[in-house]
Order: C-alpha cells, then sequence, then structure tokens
C-alpha cells in the first residue's frame, strides 16, 4: 500500500514538473508548480516528516505559489514572444537532461538500500524542535535575519516614490517670507452700480 | 517502503527535468525562476529520505533552511524581475544586456 501511494505521488510529482517546464501559460506553470508542491509534500509525509510536509505546504503553496502568481498576472508580457526557441533548444534539453539523469541513476541506483529504522516514539515537530533551538540555534537566528534582510531588499527594491503624493518640505517651510506668498494690492474701491 | 534509492532516483528524476527546463524556458525568466523552485524541491527530497533512512534528524533541519533561503531567493528574484519589467517592458532575458555580458 505504501509503495503504491509513493509510486503514484511520484507520477503525479514527474507529470506535473514537465507540465511546469513545457506549458505555454505561466499561469498554468505556476499552478502545476503548486500540484508538484503538494505531490512532494504527500511523499514527504511517507518519509515522516511530517512538519517539513505541512511547512512546504504552508510556505511555497500558501505564500511562494501566490506571489508567483500575482507576479505573472501583474506583468502584462506577450508570452508566445517568449515561447520562441523552445523547439530549437529542446534537442540540447533533452540530451543535456537525459544524460545528467543518466549519470545520476548510475550513481544512486547503486546505493546500498538501508532498512528503515525502527519508529523512536518521538513525533517528528517534537524531534526537529529540539534540535533546532539547541544545536542549531545560531543557524536558526541567522535564518532569521535573512527572513529580514530578504524582505527589507524586496520592499526597497519595488518602492518607488510616488509622484502625486505630496510631502512636507520642513526645510522650505521654516525658511519662507512673508513677502513670497502675501501681496498687498491697492486698488480704488468701485462704486456701486 | 519504497527503498532509499528509489527516492534517490525520484530526486535525479525532478532534477534533471528542472535542467531540461531552463534550457526549453531559456527567454522567460518567471518560468526560470520557477525551474530553480523545483531544483531546490529536488534536493529537498534528498535530504528528507537520507534523513528517514539513517534516522537523523538534521537532515531535516537543513531542508528547513534550505525552505528559508529558498522563499527568500524567490521573494528578491521577483522584485528584481518587476523592477526589470518597469525600466525594461520586458522579462526577455536576450533584454538583458545592459552590463554587455
Amino acid at each position: 500500500m505504501i509503495k503504491f501511494t509513493f509510486y503514484l505521488f511520484s507520477f503525479i510529482l514527474i507529470f506535473a514538473a514537465v507540465r511546469v517546464v513545457t506549458v505555454k501559460n505561466p499561469v498554468h506553470a505556476a499552478l502545476f508548480l503548486v500540484l508538484a508542491f503538494f505531490s512532494s509534500a504527500a511523499i514527504w509525509l511517507l518519509l515522516q516528516a511530517e512538519f517539513l510536509a505541512i511547512a512546504l505546504v504552508l510556505v511555497y503553496v500558501g505564500a511562494v505559489m501566490v506571489l508567483f502568481l500575482f507576479v505573472v498576472m501583474m506583468l502584462e508580457i506577450n508570452f508566445s514572444q517568449l515561447r520562441e526557441g523552445f523547439v530549437h533548444n529542446l534537442p540540447v534539453a533533452g540530451v543535456v537532461g537525459f544524460l545528467i539523469l543518466l549519470e545520476m541513476v548510475f550513481v544512486v541506483g547503486t546505493w546500498q538500500n538501508i532498512p528503515p529504522p525502527e519508529a523512536t516514539g518521538i513525533a517528528n515537530t517534537v524531534a526537529l524542535g529540539m534540535v533546532m533551538y539547541t544545536d542549531y540555534v545560531y543557524p536558526f537566528e541567522i535564518a532569521a535575519a535573512l527572513l529580514l534582510v530578504a524582505m527589507i531588499a524586496a520592499i526597497s527594491l519595488t518602492m518607488r516614490p510616488h509622484n502625486r503624493a505630496k510631502y512636507q518640505k520642513p526645510d522650505q517651510q521654516v525658511s519662507v517670507n512673508r513677502e513670497d506668498y502675501v501681496k498687498i494690492v491697492n486698488m480704488p474701491s468701485e462704486p456701486k452700480e | 517502503m519504497p527503498e532509499l534509492a528509489d527516492f534517490l532516483i525520484l530526486g535525479a528524476i525532478l532534477f534533471c527535468i528542472s535542467i531540461a527546463g531552463i534550457f526549453l524556458n531559456r527567454k522567460n525568466l518567471i518560468i526560470i525562476l520557477m525551474c530553480i523552485e523545483l531544483i531546490l524541491l529536488s534536493v529537498n527530497l534528498n535530504f528528507v529520505a537520507f534523513s528517514y533512512f539513517n534516522a537523523d534528524i538534521a537532515g531535516q533541519v537543513f531542508v528547513f533552511f534550505v525552505l528559508t533561503v529558498a522563499a527568500a531567493e524567490s521573494a528578491i528574484g521577483l522584485a528584481i524581475l518587476i523592477v526589470l519589467f518597469r525600466n525594461k517592458g520586458s522579462i526577455n532575458v536576450e533584454d538583458i544586456n545592459a552590463l554587455n555580458g
């Protein structure tokens, strides 16, 4: 049963990955990437990595892929023009991909099979939490700083000052003279008609 | 339960599809970013498989950090993409030649 589940989700994962790289519309590519992340999360569940599987769904499907979809939909792009050279590159891509795959299968296919370990009785999230805040506390802090840097970088890259927005200019405000703004006009009064 | 090699081969297939995808969609920056996400996913799959079969939680900690870095990378990548589109009106990789590289 586990084997069947593994092969089912592997098939869906590979299918989705192939569609991501071959589909014409980037919106469809993003949606197929969501499918790939989902099936990958299912395979991680088979490997008893529950916390990471849930984190993958929440972080990737929930945040990163929505970001991708927003960007794809915001930009007005002629995507057919970007498709040029697809057929032209197909042989090169196929050969390179197939050769890498062949080499990797030769290497990892001969990997000695390790029997799956006995269940330890500790929940995955608990086990992860026990090392995360003790042995890996400094990498954890660095990761937090990295996310902060990424957030600031993304905001500062995309934010541009609005032309219509009105700002105060305090230095000019304190140095104004009365003569610049007030003009007294002496004109004779006119009789009522 | 499938063997360790099954998971490793699945990761290898996923990796190669993404590498081929970068070749195929050489002009479209968004698809290239998606392919990078797929590559990181296949690497994470290897980490999780080794973590399970060696009964060592450290692999999953590494996956955690890879997820963090990948999220930061895609956020900054998309921000650069938007700035690029604003300035050039295109996300074609061949139009990015201001540095004459």
